[in-house]
């Protein structure tokens, strides 16, 4: 048999294979109202909104878009209510910890992205400090993201969910603010490791190997809370946000710990490895943390459960099978076996699957309750971001294909969709969460509202530049580049009027984060004027 | 779904399908390569030009696999032929990169092969490739009144050299220059290493 054939056979093996597990874990699969959706909701609570961070007009606003302008007089089960706000104390401090953490990486790596991106088209500007150069500022940029901001605001989010959607107290909250310590201080000698040119040398992995153990000892005590509130749940159903955090939670340091091993890899193969984890992190991390998110906050601001819940199932494991086989696609063309290659487009493609399934759950979810998104800021940014979920993924399938990736392959066109993902989708994601949790966190409500409509249109109005300029950039150079006719200069120059509006649109990008970070310290400090009304209970019928 | 074990090991296996189609499989596939018969391993000087590249974060601007003429014209802008595994054999850690913000460097050695030019391109790129937008490296040279012995002395065009003393390259600029002139892969490699 030729590699063809054994390729075709064991892609349409293990594809029915899951198919069947699939299958085996239907319950009603094609169930429209399906019963495992409402368990984030108490009893009487479908119909009534619930959005911490929307002001006392916003919420009543909500409540009409969402009852369509009849009343709704059901009453939630109190008892029901009370016991949530139980759970959310429990995790008020530990998630409180990594939020912090997560906002002041957040400062951190739009500087240091910032000065990359204005370095490109300034190559003689700050050349003399060597942790300024180029390929460092741009290596701490990355590295304070993956492992600073997107995991911290992901492990605060999913230790705040933990409780809520399992029905009790956290439990291990002080191994997760342990974890976090360790996790942190291991970066920050990363980080200063990389400032001097220490790094193991491979893109995404460049934190030194003897750092990255504390990362994952951090991440492990970070994971143990999940075990032990998993093991004291009184909720039998586990919601689809459970599936993805708890898989995310595994996934991660797998990946981790293969990728960092000493000694292991060598030359081309550590060059798949490479890509191995590279994506997987974001397939098999963040997205994963980033659709919890989504699937949980999205259907309890509107008080209407997930549609077409059974969805998410196969959603779900789509993801778990084809997005861990994708990273090949990012040496299409490269010294790497011909096979491994073709089965990475394939399952780029076959990512339209999951992404259709989120994507049908997202929409049927927002039918007839578009309104209902300006009243909301956690929703204005999670369905925001949900929607970037969807165009990055496509986009990603599509850049994968061999005619496409010869074009794209090796330019700025990668950068925009990478950032399209991590920034469009997840980070938007976690800044609409954060604006749920933290007036649950502190019983304080967000001091001055306007601020967040500044942070939302400074950051929308900066990525459309920073994602339409890149990606218009990327293209142009990759055209120039695969003319022989034409100088490889000319993939240089074409790009610079795009690098600069990166720059302009990363500059109002870092100008949103800078007035959500101070937003977020007035909100940790309990300033501005005294509003804890109904609104914190989160139900504006219980007097 | 209400069984967090069928949740967790159903994760696990599918990370262990990926696992093995892109990190173990290729694992057994390319043990086996050798190093072409031309191919040298990096001198000491070299390989700790190599740390250099990797220090500085070449790799995020420059790759180093040049695509097969059946896909792009890599090899026409005179980045040679499309590699094969035992090309990377003594490269720990791999530098294939991912990113042309500037041209491949796969046989950069053999492109310029001076260690003058690389030295001057490395303390100012502009000085020999205008409109580039890489960075220059100063911090990897010193400004002296005057050569002692021993001193590499960069060769400048007169716009960019300094109007008083002479520039000279500090030894990391020095291995880093013979780690980019090793860069020189044109060998020929016989027809059976290119079966994937």
């Amino acid at each position: 048999m030729d590699t063809v054939t054994i390729l075709l056979s064991s892609f349409i093996l293990s594809v029915t294979g899951l198919f069947v597990f699939i299958w085996s874990l239907r319950r009603n699969l094609f169930e429209r109202n399906a019963k495992g959706a409402r368990t984030i909701f108490a009893a009487g609570e479908i119909g009534h909104v619930e959005d911490p961070g929307a002001t006392q007009a916003g919420i009543s606003a909500l409540q009409r878009v969402v009852a369509h302008g009849g009343a709704d007089n059901t009453q939630p089960d109190q008892g029901a209510l009370r016991a949530r706000l139980e759970a959310d104390r429990s995790s008020a401090k530990p998630a409180f910890i990594f939020l912090c953490c997560a906002v002041v990486w957040l400062v951190l790596a739009s500087f240091a992205g910032l000065t990359s991106s204005l370095k490109l088209h300034n190559p003689d500007w700050l050349t003399n400090t060597p942790w300024l150069t180029f390929g460092r500022i741009r290596t701490l940029h990355l590295n304070v993201v993956a492992y600073g901001w997107a995991p911290m605001a992901s492990f605060g989010i999913a230790i705040w969910m933990l409780p809520r959607l399992l029905k009790t107290k956290l439990a291990g909250g002080r191994y997760a603010m342990l974890g976090a310590v360790l996790w942190n201080a291991a970066l920050i000698a990363g980080l200063v490791c990389i400032g001097n040119g220490i790094n193991d040398g491979m893109e995404w992995l460049e934190i030194p190997w003897q750092l990255g153990l504390f990362i994952v000892a951090g991440g492990a005590m970070i994971g143990l809370p999940l075990i032990l509130t998993l093991h004291r749940r009184t909720e039998k159903h586990l919601y689809v946000s459970i599936w993805y955090m708890g898989a995310a939670l595994f996934w991660f340091p797998i990946l981790f710990v293969v990728a960092k091993f000493p000694g292991l890899h060598f030359g081309v193969e550590q060059a798949t490895m490479n890509w191995w984890f590279g994506h997987n992190v974001l397939g098999l991390f963040y997205t994963p943390m980033a659709l919890a998110t989504t699937y949980y906050f999205l259907p309890k601001v509107l008080g209407r459960p997930i549609q077409s819940y059974n969805l998410s199932l196969l959603g779900f494991w789509a993801l778990a099978f084809f997005y861990g086989q994708v990273g090949g696609h990012h040496l299409i063309g490269g010294p790497v076996p011909e096979w491994m290659v073709t089965l990475s487009i394939v399952q780029s493609v076959m990512m339209i699957v999951p992404v259709l399934a989120f994507t049908t759950n997202q929409f049927l979810t927002l039918r007839g309750v578009l309104a209902a998104i300006p009243h909301s800021p956690t929703l204005r940014f999670i369905a925001l971001g949900g929607l970037m979920y969807t165009l990055s993924s496509i986009q990603g399938s599509f850049e994968a294909l061999r005619s496409v990736n010869t074009i794209t392959h090796f330019t700025h066109f990668t950068v925009a969709h990478a950032h399209l993902g991590l920034y469009g989708f997840v980070t938007m994601v976690m800044f609409g969460a954060i604006y749920f949790v933290m007036p649950r966190i502190m019983a304080w409500e967000w001091p001055y509202p306007r601020l967040i409509e500044w942070h939302f249109w400074l950051v929308v109005v900066g990525f459309a530049i920073y994602f339409v300029g890149l990606t218009i950039g990327g293209v142009l150079q990759g055209l120039a580049m695969v003319d022989a006719t034409r100088p490889f200069m000319d993939s240089v120059t074409v790009t610079l009027p795009y690098l600069e509006a990166r720059s302009v649109g990363g500059a109002l990008m870092t100008a949103g984060h800078l007035v959500f970070a101070f937003h977020f310290a007035a909100m940790a400090l309990r300033y501005g004027p005294k509003r804890t009304g109904s609104v914190i209970l989160g139900n504006p019928f219980a007097a | 779904m209400e069984n967090e074990f069928k949740l967790i090991s159903g994760a696990l296996v599918t990370l262990a399908v990926s696992a093995s189609a892109l990190v173990v499989l290729p694992y057994f596939q390319l043990q086996s390569v050798r190093p072409p018969e031309k191919l040298k391993d990096y001198s000491p000087d070299e390989a700790q030009g190599r740390q250099q590249y990797i220090s500085e974060g070449c790799v995020y601007c420059h790759s180093q696999q040049p695509r097969d003429a059946s896909q792009a014209p890599d090899a026409k802008r005179g980045w040679g032929r499309a590699p094969v595994p035992g090309d990377y054999y003594y490269d720990k850690p791999h530098l294939l990169g991912t990113m042309r913000t500037g041209p491949d460097l796969f046989n950069i050695g053999a492109r310029q092969p001076s260690i003058d030019w690389q030295l001057g391109h490395l303390y100012q790129p502009r000085a020999y490739t205008p409109n580039s937008i890489m960075p220059g490296f100063p911090y990897l040279f010193e400004l002296k009144a005057q050569a002692a012995e021993g001193d590499k002395v960069v060769t400048l065009p007169p716009a960019f050299a300094p109007a008083k003393g002479v520039i000279v390259a500090k030894p990391e600029a020095i291995r880093l220059a013979k780690y980019l002139l090793s860069l020189d892969h044109t060998y020929p490699i016989p027809d059976a290493a290119q079966a994937k």
